[in-house]
Parts: structure tokens; sequence; C-alpha cells
């Protein structure tokens, strides 16, 4: 579809449902179609697939993903809960992105499509975000017991435990984990790309600030 | 007749109970555990536990670079890796604002093709050993394994490629190879696919199996979010090679079969009639290859060849930087999705203008084919469920990712 076309269709969806979706924009590409994003409010979001689903004009039949993206520095949300819906009579797709405070919950899509139940299940373990009406709200890709919810990025890639066969006890056993070498996280970001604004650490020693209370932004004012 | 048969309700008091099968099952695809209720025989709930091969990948892919994310997708559904390369290379692709020179799309398409015919041969015939077919596998794995055999020649390895790469492919194919593939799949292929066929289309043993069991229509299939080959069995005539072509897949001549039950027979069929359409493709790619270049002229993502490497210093360091830090994706965020043999296969990519993605979501066909085991499970025999199981062509890299 053109970006007029999903203007439009975007356009139609805000009009019937004032107040639930907050807003909309295309992401746009060079080389493929735009996509639309509807961003829409929490509580409402039941009443947005509902409508989505059945309107005739959007008729997304199936609901192809849910997942979430977590901003742990966002004030006002720390996540996005993210739904992509594929249209087939109409050829089209339509991400919906629901911005959910932590601690929050948000409704089960599961009365809409059916195919939620395991999608809600999977972001409750990756990002531990409740769904209200899913009737079955165990963990579903991380082992039994499993403690902390893996994809938050303040969960570390280690995680905390690991598991091994004790050949004495003759069972399975949970340790924290040990590393043989630390741990570390190269970033290889350039060091000569943007050179103008940026200070690296060391450089602090190197530049004094001129003005007392203010730091100095480039290496190059000293 | 009458005679002394007792009232059945007396003698059927079956109490319900429950079932484990799995992890360690062979008719389980890997590591599937469920946990069935069961009336006597008649499956009353099945409740997949997932998880098992569960290797954060998602989580992997936040702390590498693009470049070191692609093997990833390998690992996933190891059946057909390059499928799921095509995603993310597409998804990358997208973000960057490029497009594979049209060598590259024709190379890949090739190989996805190829993938496709591996991945039904090993499905339809695994499936076929779980109803009781024990031959098929062991013509089809010959097959599959000259099949492979083509990955080798192209990338070095047999299954886990790392040859799709954002911009192109990671080395042109070597000489001789494309007559050797059109070879295998117009002599060797056909022949093998006509020799299942007569041994399962028309058996009686593997129709009773699989005819009228798992009977999905066109709405629960849209319900229960199925793609690929079991939307299709459903009678729904959508492939997203048609219907929203990517790397040039509009050129290509071929058509979509569809089933009409939604059974497991008709996902069976599905597959064997999609082999043939594969083979058309591969026909084509091979005959319309065009020349020029398998990667973006861009050195800022795709490396420089080996020889411009040691002559020019400006290669030299591209070739340096592509391999430490990994190039700049923009930031933005996207989804990407392919047709992969299994069903819809999509990458949900969040960039965040840094070498390394924000975030990586795979959507894996898979994982809502297992959640709707429940649904087509129910009423079944214990029997049957290990028909649906084959029919799902379950992988688990892809659905516990």
């Amino acid at each position: 579809m053109s970006n007029e076309q999903l203007n439009d269709l975007a356009e139609h969806i805000q009009e019937h449902l004032e107040g639930k979706v907050l807003s909309y924009y295309l992401d746009e590409y060079k080389h493929a179609e735009s996509e639309i994003v509807l961003l829409v409010d929490k509580n409402f979001i039941n009443d947005v697939l509902r409508f989505l689903r059945d309107d005739p004009d959007c008729k997304f039949e199936m609901l192809l993903d849910i997942t979430a993206l977590d901003h742990p520095s966002r004030p006002s949300a720390r996540f996005d809960v993210v739904y992509h819906l594929l249209s087939m009579s109409q050829n089209n797709r339509l991400r919906i992105k629901v911005p959910v405070k932590e601690d929050d919950s948000i409704n089960s899509a599961i009365e809409t499509y059916v195919t939620a139940g395991w999608f809600e299940r999977e972001v409750w373990d990756m990002f531990g975000i409740p769904f209200a009406g899913n009737p079955d709200m165990r963990r579903i890709l991380t082992d039994y017991g499993f403690e902390g919810h893996p994809l938050r990025k303040d969960f570390p890639l280690t995680g905390y435990v690991e598991v091994r066969y004790d050949d004495e006890l003759k069972r399975v056993v949970y340790e924290p984990v040990t590393l043989q070498q630390d741990f570390r996280v190269f970033d290889n970001l350039s060091p000569w790309e943007g050179m103008t604004d940026v200070m690296l650490p060391g450089d602090e020693k190197a530049v004094k600030p001129k003005f007392s209370g203010e730091k100095p932004t480039t290496l190059l004012s000293k | 007749m009458k005679q002394n048969l007792k009232p059945l309700a007396d003698e059927t008091q079956i109490k319900p109970y429950t079932m484990n099968f799995g992890p360690q099952h062979p008719a389980a695809h890997g590591v599937l555990r469920l946990v069935l209720e069961m009336d006597g025989e008649v499956v009353e709930r099945a409740d997949p536990h997932i998880g098992l091969l569960h290797r954060g990948t998602e989580k992997l892919i936040e702390y590498k670079t693009y470049t070191q994310a692609t093997p990833y997708f390998d690992r996933l559904d190891y059946v057909a890796p390059m499928n799921q390369e095509h995603a993310f290379a597409l998804a990358v692709e997208k973000l960057l604002g490029i497009q594979a020179p049209p060598r590259a799309q024709a190379i890949r398409v090739l190989f996805c093709e190829v993938t496709r015919i591996l991945n039904h041969l090993l499905n339809v015939t695994t499936y076929a050993l779980d109803v009781g077919a024990i031959t098929p596998a062991l013509w089809a794995f010959e097959e599959r394994e000259k099949g492979m055999e083509f990955y080798d020649r192209v990338c070095g390895a047999r299954l886990h490629a790392n040859y799709f790469r954002p911009g192109g492919v990671a080395m042109d194919m070597p000489a001789g190879l494309a007559e050797d593939i059109l070879d295998w799949a117009e002599n060797s292929v056909p022949k093998v696919i006509a020799d299942l066929e007569s041994l399962l289309t028309d058996n009686r043993i593997f129709k009773q199996r699989t005819v009228d069991i798992g009977v999905a229509t066109k709405e629960e299939a849209f319900e229960w979010g199925f793609t690929g080959p079991m939307l299709r069995a459903s009678g729904v005539a959508w492939d997203l090679r048609k219907n929203q072509p990517y790397d040039g897949y509009e050129q290509y001549d071929f058509d979509i079969p569809i089933g009409k039950t939604g059974d497991c027979y008709a996902r069976y069929l599905v597959r064997m009639q999609e082999m043939y359409e594969s083979i058309k493709i591969i026909r084509q790619a091979i005959e319309k290859m065009p020349k020029g270049p398998v990667k973006v002229d861009d050195r800022k993502v795709s490396p420089p060849s080996r020889a411009e490497m040691k002559s020019s210093m400006e290669a030299m360091i591209h070739h340096f930087k592509l391999f430490t830090e990994g190039y700049h994706v923009p930031a933005g965020e996207t989804y990407a999705a392919v047709e992969a043999p299994k069903g819809e296969f999509g990458v949900y990519l969040v960039a965040n203008g840094t070498n390394r993605p924000e975030r990586c979501r795979i959507r894996a066909p898979g994982f809502a084919h297992l959640q709707a085991l429940d649904f087509l499970s129910k009423g079944h025999q214990l029997a049957d469920t290990v028909s649906i199981i084959g029919s799902m062509d379950i992988v688990f890299g892809e659905i516990d990712r």
C-alpha cells in the first residue's frame, strides 16, 4: 500500500477510536513499504484490537506476535508492549505499541485473538508484565522455578544461577554463576568518530575546566 | 447378538489420568514435554511444556554486533537455516535503506528454495516415521545429504551457513555449483518425491492415521495464528512469496498449493506439492541468474574483497572496522517477514544507531502452531496426537529460541 493509503487507514482508525489510540505514525524505509504504528492507551487495548479485527476497512484477521521493549530510563513508562497484526484480505500489516509502567498490568488480548495466550506468557516470562484475564500466566521458556525476567535490560547476560549434574547427590544442582574469567563487553565503538563533542574516559584528567561549574564539552576546548 | 453384555457405563469407568510424553521421546521431534490429561485413550487436554532448548538468542543478540548476530539465526530452525538469515538480512537492509544486488537476490531465492525442499523432505518423512513408515526417511535422507553438500560448497558448512548477510551474500557461488543444483533438482529430487508419493499418498495405513485428524478450519487457522503450510492446508491461499514478495520473488512463476480439508493429510499433501513448486523456482533462478556483484557496493556495510584488501590501505581499514566495530544501523524499528518452510518467520528489529541492536525479536511460526496442539488434539486418541505433532513441522530450535 502507498503511504497515502496507509495514512488514510491510520486516520480512519484514529477517528473511530478517539481517545483510545493516542497517536499514530508511519515508519518509512527507502526500499520497502512503510509500516503503520499505533500508540494505544493500555486500558483500551481490547477495544482497539476488536475494532481492527472486525472493521471492514481494517480486517486484521491474525495476531502474529506480541512482544515488549524495555526502556529502563524512560520516566513515563518503562515498557512498550508491541503487537503485530496481519490482514490477509487487505494485504497489510500493523504494529501497535502500548506503554506500560513497571509493576502495572495490561489486559489480555485472549478474548479477541486466542493465539495471544502463549505470546503473553512469554512476555510475562521475559519481561515480567502481567496480563490480566489470561487464564494461564505460567512461565513458558525458562526453567521451572526460575527467578527474574531475562529480557529486562538490568538482567545480566550470564544470569544468576547455573545448573550441573552432581554425581554424589545424583541429581541436578543449582549454584550461583561462577565465571572462569570476568565477563567483559566491548562496545567497539569507534574512538575517532564524533570526536568533537565526546569525553572519553580519562580525558577529564587532561582538561581543566575553563570556568568554574561548567564542564568542558570538547577536547578542542583546552 | 445382545447376549449378556454388561451395560457399558459400568464397565468403562476409567479414571482420568495425567500422562507425561517426552522430552525424551522419538515422536516429540526434539525436546517437547507434553503433559496429557487422558480419559482412557482420549486426550482431554494437552499441555506442552517448552523451553528445554531455550538459549536466550534474543538476549545474546543484544550484546553482539549485527555481523555477529547472523549465525544465531542458523541455530533457530536448524532444518532451514538460510531462510531465517534471510529475514534478519531483510530487516537490517530495510533499516539501512539498502537492497541486495540482483545476483545476490537470485542466489538467495535459489538457496531458500533448496532449503525448502530439504526442510519438507525431513518433515514429511519423519512424520511418516511417526505414523509407522520407516522407508521414506531412509530414502529422503540421502537426498537431503546431497542438498546439504550444496550448502557446504557455497559457504563451507553443511548446516550453520552464515551465508546471507545484510547487503547480499557472503561470497559468490563456486563454478559449477549452479549446474549441479539444477541437475539435482531436475533429475534426482522429483524421483524421490515421486517415490515418497507412491509410498504414502495412497497408503491405507498412512491415510488412516492422518485423514480427518487434527482438523483446523479457515477461521480456526486465523484465530490460532497459523502460517505457511498449516494455513494453506486449511484452504487459505496466502504465501508471502506471492502476496508480499521480497528479493524478487515476483519475477518467478510458481503456484501456491492449498489443501481443502485442513487435516494432517492435507498438510502432508501441501508440503509434497510445494517441493515441486520449489523445483520450478530453482530452475528459473538458475536460468535467469544475473551476472554482477553479490554484495552492495558500500564499504560501510559490506567488506572489500581479499585481493583489494592486500593492495588498498582504505580497503584494509574498512575490513578491520567492519569486523571489529561492525556497521552502524540508523535508529528505527522494523518488522521483516519471510515465508520460511514452516510459515511466517519474522524479525522485529529495533536499532538505536549503534553497532548493536537494541532489541531483536524473533517471531517463529512453530510457536503459534504448537500452541494450537491443545485445540487440535482435544478428543483425539493419544496416537493421533503424534500425527498432529508430526504434521505441524515442529523444530525446537525456533520455538524455544
